[in-house]
């Protein structure tokens, strides 16, 4: 507990506060979190514990059903390649393995420089633009393996300026 | 209770409204074949679907766990539908299951196995992909194997029920979910206070204890001096291990069995039991007079002094500081033994049958070591001493009735042998505590005032001499948890509280005999209500047998202090005898 700053933990007891009438404030109490800081750690899942008497593990395991949660701050760019049925017959499993290799990092991970987050997407909509990669909201269409190297240059070029 | 009409297999039955299918069937005389639910509701999640049977007004097949029985209703359980749906479940169950069931510690006692033969269920009959496997092997006294879990859900239920704590939980989601303490990390990462009650409950192998019999093994091999001791509970549940009925006292038999074994000596951990009341009734009683830390609190569960550790840091110096029964034991043994025989305390290799898991993790505790030697080497639980027995070809029912070795530790007395139950320790303590304030022995000797047999809290003002000692007794972690938060505000108005760790005590510890119906036939249907209760007897029954009934009394303690120990709480007594504590954090490591 001690690795939480007290800023943070006021915040935390605050958002905890907000539902202490609620006979199951556990969802609300996450989304609140994930929505302020991006992500919710265990140290902060212990916190919520105390306040709320629910266990660790149990909310350890709402936060590892739910994708919408994160146990890890995300990176600052955030690459979703889909893997909806469309881009996925067009070649994106192709396309997120590079940048699998490129970034290395998995699915789900985020490279160590804090700078990409590399995401499965199911379908996104885009499937005339297959295969589609979105970072950050912006939609690259019809992407092939030769340009990811291209694209992760662009954005290291982005955040060193 | 209403009684409502319904009929099973088209005859008629009058049961309770309100049960579930399984309970009302069961009542009526059927065991439909189920798996995940256990103990009528401590865990019903309707999760793993072998419990399906037809039932009138039920839209297909239904969980006869989790449906309740209504006026009018039809159960079949016998249908084609329902006998071909409950073998597909278990083989559906079968199908992401690591099937190396000859390699498993719970063979002969699985009770997926079990419905896998009542039911017809195949292996193979579903190929395809299994779940990834997470193995925990580092904890000494827990190992948690995924390939072998089910997903019932009971470790998760008995550990919040027993303790209030919930330190497994699922996690992910999907074909991806697996029972884990949070993070999936280990029981030992974690503030997991490795009781065993979740091994209790386990159907099947995920859920273990930590065998150590290839360690004494190697102890043999290597030509040590090893020497065993048994603790109170054992006795009343190592029958059940070879066919006795629960509740039925197994110590000459047990003694015998571990004689046939090998060891150099056998002893009864009850002898330390007596030491430890020597030590913790003088502790007490200095306490008392000298304005010391009170309430004191029993430390002979290592279950509860590691979440006394994790949850209760600051309540540290409550904690008597002496070291658990067979602890002093070894290191008697290790001591004062090894002086007598001329043997180096190196070469001696201590085992220690407990009726828990957690023991495993206490003789690894370095405040648990005389310069640096371990007092106890290696713990074997009650179920792993019956597989010793078993795998030697000791025809337990056999074996004639023996004495404990009898050289320097082999008299014990009643108050050493209920320490098995909750309650016990406190009683034994009080023997003792109102000699040494009114020079006589209490009469009657029993202070049946604190005796029970479950969970919960019992608390008795005992009056000695005219002064007025109040005690409280609890058992099982959630219990506990109130006497601590009194003692926390400053409310707490007991002078001695005994915790153990299990809920009933030691007798329902985590390395007891499996309690499960599906395996007792000749039990009654509410065994699961009523074992504690038939093992404690067992217990009482012992401590009545006794010629000598109060620590005190033992003549060979009175020996040891004369010859080693000079006085309870001499220097030399706490060199050996006493410990120590330090608050821990239970995710230790979070970056």
């Amino acid at each position: 507990m001690a690795k939480l700053n007290a800023a943070a933990a006021a915040k935390i007891e605050e958002i905890c506060a907000r539902y202490t009438d609620e006979k199951t404030p556990l969802m609300m109490i996450l989304s609140d979190i994930q929505n302020e800081y991006g992500y919710i750690p265990l140290e902060v899942q212990e916190l919520v514990s105390q306040k709320t008497g629910i266990s660790v593990a149990e909310i350890y395991g709402v936060v590892t059903f739910y994708s919408f949660f994160s146990l890890e701050p995300k990176g600052k760019y955030v690459i979703g390649c889909c893997l909806g049925t469309a881009c996925y017959v067009k070649g994106a499993q192709n396309v997120i393995d590079k940048f699998s290799e490129l970034l290395k990092i998995k699915p789900g991970e985020t490279s160590e420089d804090g700078l990409f987050t590399l995401d499965a997407l199911r379908c996104i909509g885009a499937c005339g633009i297959a295969p589609a990669v979105s970072i950050n909201g912006k939609v690259y269409p019809k992407v092939e393996v030769g340009q990811v190297a291209g694209i992760i240059d662009s954005y290291r070029k982005e955040a060193a300026v | 209770m209403a009684m409502i009409n319904i009929k099973i297999e088209g005859i008629s039955y009058q049961v309770e409204e309100g049960l579930t299918i399984l309970e009302a069937a069961k009542k009526c005389g059927y065991e439909i074949p189920s798996l995940c639910a256990f103990n009528h509701g401590e865990c019903n999640q309707g999760s793993c679907r072998v419990c399906l049977v037809e039932a009138t007004g039920a839209r297909g097949l239904v969980a006869s766990c989790v449906y309740p029985v209504a006026e009018g209703m039809e159960i079949k359980i016998s249908s084609p539908a329902a006998t071909a749906a409950r073998r597909q479940s278990v083989e559906l169950l079968l199908s992401n299951h690591n099937m190396n069931c000859q390699q498993c510690d719970k063979n002969g006692k699985c009770e997926l196995l079990h419905v896998a033969y009542v039911t017809g269920a195949r292996e193979g009959a579903f190929q395809g992909v299994h779940s990834e496997t997470h193995l925990d092997t580092v904890a000494p006294g827990l190992v948690r194997d995924t390939s072998k879990c089910i997903l019932c859900g009971r470790c998760i239920e008995r550990c919040k029920n027993a303790h209030g704590l919930g330190i497994l939980g699922f996690e992910n989601r999907g074909f991806n979910t697996f029972v884990s303490p949070a993070e999936n990390r280990s029981f030992a990462d974690s503030p997991c206070i490795q009781c065993g009650q979740c091994v209790n409950v386990c159907p099947t192998g995920a859920l273990m204890e930590h065998s150590e019999i290839d360690k004494i093994d190697a102890a043999f091999a290597a030509g040590k001096t090893v020497i065993a001791q048994a603790a109170p509970a054992v006795r009343a549940a190592l029958g059940e291990e070879f066919g006795y009925p629960i509740g039925t006292p197994v110590t000459g038999k047990m003694a015998a069995a571990m004689r046939r074994l090998g060891f150099t000596r056998v002893y009864d951990v009850n002898f330390g039991a007596d030491l430890t009341i020597m030590e913790e009734g003088t502790e007490l009683l200095g306490r008392l007079t000298n304005g010391g830390t009170l309430p004191m609190i029993t430390s002979c569960s290592p279950g509860w002094i590691n979440y006394a550790e994790y949850n209760y840091g600051d309540l540290l110096p409550h904690l008597s500081s002496c070291k658990s029964p067979h602890q002093m034991q070894g290191a008697i043994i290790k001591s004062y033994w090894a002086e007598q025989n001329g043997i180096d305390p190196k070469d001696i290799f201590v085992v220690s049958v407990m009726p828990c898991t957690a023991k495993k993790f206490e003789k690894e505790r370095e405040q648990e070591k005389v310069n640096g030697i371990p007092d106890v080497d290696a713990v074997i639980t009650t179920r792993e001493l019956a597989r010793m027995i078993k795998r030697s070809g000791i025809l337990f029912e056999r074996l004639p009735d023996e004495d404990w070795d009898q050289d320097i530790m082999g008299d014990y007395t009643g108050a050493g042998v209920i320490f098995g139950v909750t309650g016990g320790v406190m009683e034994a303590a009080l023997r003792t505590v109102y000699f040494k304030l009114t020079g006589k022995e209490s009469e009657p000797i029993e202070f049946t005032a604190v005796r029970g047999h479950d969970a919960g809290i019992r608390e008795a003002s005992i009056d000695i001499n005219g002064t007025t000692v109040n005690v409280a007794i609890a058992s099982g972690m959630k219990s506990a948890k109130v006497l601590l938060d009194e003692i926390r505000e400053g409310k707490s108005k007991y002078q001695f509280i005994e915790i153990m760790g299990c809920p009933g005590g030691c007798i329902n510890g985590g390395g007891q005999p499996y309690v499960r119906p599906c395996f007792l036939p000749n039990e009654s249907d509410d065994i699961l209500d009523t074992y504690k209760e038939k093992r404690a007897q067992a217990l009482y029954t012992e401590d009545e047998k006794q010629t000598l009934r109060q620590s005190h009394n033992n003549p060979q303690i009175i020996e040891l202090y004369e010859k080693f120990l000079g006085e309870p709480n001499s220097h030399k007594a706490h060199e050996l005898l006493h410990t120590s504590y330090a608050a821990r954090e239970g995710f230790n490591d979070i970056k």
